[in-house]
């Protein structure tokens, strides 16, 4: 019966241990990230690997969801006939809701299990320790850059998601099912806000790729230095930042849909 | 050097392609080109009865063109009525005083708008000026209880004559 307890508190435990240990992970990260200024080639070079190897595979879904949108609102709306505000269904569903969302889930598969994968191995490999044997601190060498590069790359890549899904909408409903070209632009723009939409939509996916970043860099320093152990860190970065971001988004969308 | 130049121009390149994205959002997919806090747009303000669903930064129209939007809606205690602040392009500032203001709605279930009909007077309306000849926002619920009353009243009215045109013989006999 003990037992019970003893397993339910040591969980617990180590759930909090392993949160205090990101939050300081977090905190010593934050603090390299001016050292970066001075060696924007870091950075550069992870913007090139997380965001334009990225770009292809959100472009491609970005295109196809706009297009599976146009058809799907198409069928509701022409029932009303309301087939002229198609343009703002698809639009405000991606600015809102798709664009972040759907870009940081694959953003945590593109590019976060890479992240974790790679950092997992470095430690495994003792490239880490070899580094700090170097007096070369890794965390602010290795670490801090994929960070920033992950948190400017999802905001592009969610507002390039929303854009191309717009268009894949426009493609289906204007060219193939005959919406009228004008009624879906200018319904849209009418209806659509930029601060209200656009910029919270924005705000989202600068959040998502914080948090995504953020758990695929650490998972990856926290991984045990195993074949089994990096397997099972990637596994959970993918994992944890689903959860994490579909979690988020409910909170976002309260906090800035909420009241209507 | 080859390969980071190479690199660096597909970063650029995406950066680029990012902020593209939001010129794009914010041109053609939001309202962020049409809305312009004009100073030199004049205000007009106008009272309802019930202004409906009205929304602020819903258009005003006139023959069908759009010349301003709503800038607020308040509710004027003294007079029990809605109170509507409109903001008009200044290219448009050859309104007669006589001019009337309805709440309309686009299609028929889409979002209300304020309808302007140009009156006949010779002077215009000016920054301030008040719409006096307004007429409410139509509300579905209260068209159809009028309806379903009058012929509710209808039919009974309908009934109680033919009873009595039945019981007249009867009263005869």
């Amino acid at each position: 019966m003990l037992n019970i307890f003893q397993m339910l508190g040591r969980s617990a435990l180590d759930v909090f241990r392993k949160l205090g240990r990101a939050n300081l992970f977090m905190l010593y990260v934050l603090g390299g990230l001016p050292g970066l200024l001075t060696r924007p080639g870091l950075v550069i070079s992870q913007l090139h690997s997380l965001g334009v190897r990225t770009l292809l595979l959100v472009g491609v879904s970005g295109f196809f969801v706009g297009m599976v949108l146009g058809l799907q609102g198409f069928n509701v709306l022409s029932d009303f006939g309301a087939e002229q505000t198609l343009g703002v269904m698809v639009a405000a569903s991606l600015v809102r809701e798709l664009g972040p969302v759907v870009t940081a889930l694959l953003f945590s598969g593109r590019a976060g299990s890479a992240l974790t994968a790679e950092i997992g191995l470095m430690k495994a490999t003792e490239q880490l320790s070899g580094m700090e044997m170097m007096a070369v601190d890794p965390l602010w060498r290795i670490i801090a850059p994929r960070f920033l590069a992950g948190c400017m790359a999802m905001p592009l890549l969610a507002t390039v998601f929303s854009v191309v899904g717009t268009l894949g909408g426009y493609f289906v409903g204007v060219q193939l099912l005959g919406v009228d070209e004008g009624a879906y632009w200018a319904q849209m723009r009418s209806r659509i806000d930029f601060y209200d939409d656009v910029l919270n939509g924005v705000i989202k996916s600068a959040v998502f790729g914080v948090v995504v970043t953020w758990i695929a860099v650490f998972e990856g320093y926290d991984a045990v230095p195993t074949a089994e152990g990096v397997s099972r860190a990637t596994t959970r970065s993918v994992v944890y930042s689903a959860f994490a971001v579909l979690g988020w988004d409910f909170i976002l969308t309260a906090l800035m849909f909420g009241e209507g | 050097m080859q390969t980071s130049r190479l690199l660096e121009i597909w970063v650029g390149l995406f950066i680029a392609l990012g902020l593209l994205a939001l010129l794009f959002m914010a041109l053609q997919v939001s309202n962020l080109a049409d809305f312009k806090p004009d100073e030199k747009s004049y205000r007009l303000s106008a009272r309802f009865e019930n202004v409906g669903a009205l929304r602020v930064r819903a258009p005003v129209s006139i023959a069908g063109v759009t010349i301003g939007r709503v800038a607020s809606i308040g509710y004027d205690q003294s007079t029990y009525e809605a109170k509507v602040e409109m903001r008009i392009e200044p290219a448009y500032n050859h309104l007669p005083v006589d001019t009337s203001a309805s709440i309309l709605t686009t299609g028929l279930l889409g979002e209300q708008y304020i309808g302007l009909t140009p009156g006949g007077a010779d002077e215009y309306l000016k920054e301030g000026d008040e719409v006096e000849l307004t007429q409410s926002a139509f509300v579905l619920e209260q068209m159809i209880s009028r309806f379903l009353f009058n012929k509710a009243e209808g039919e009974a009215g309908n009934a109680a004559s033919g009873a009595q045109a039945k019981a007249t013989p009867a009263a005869v006999e």
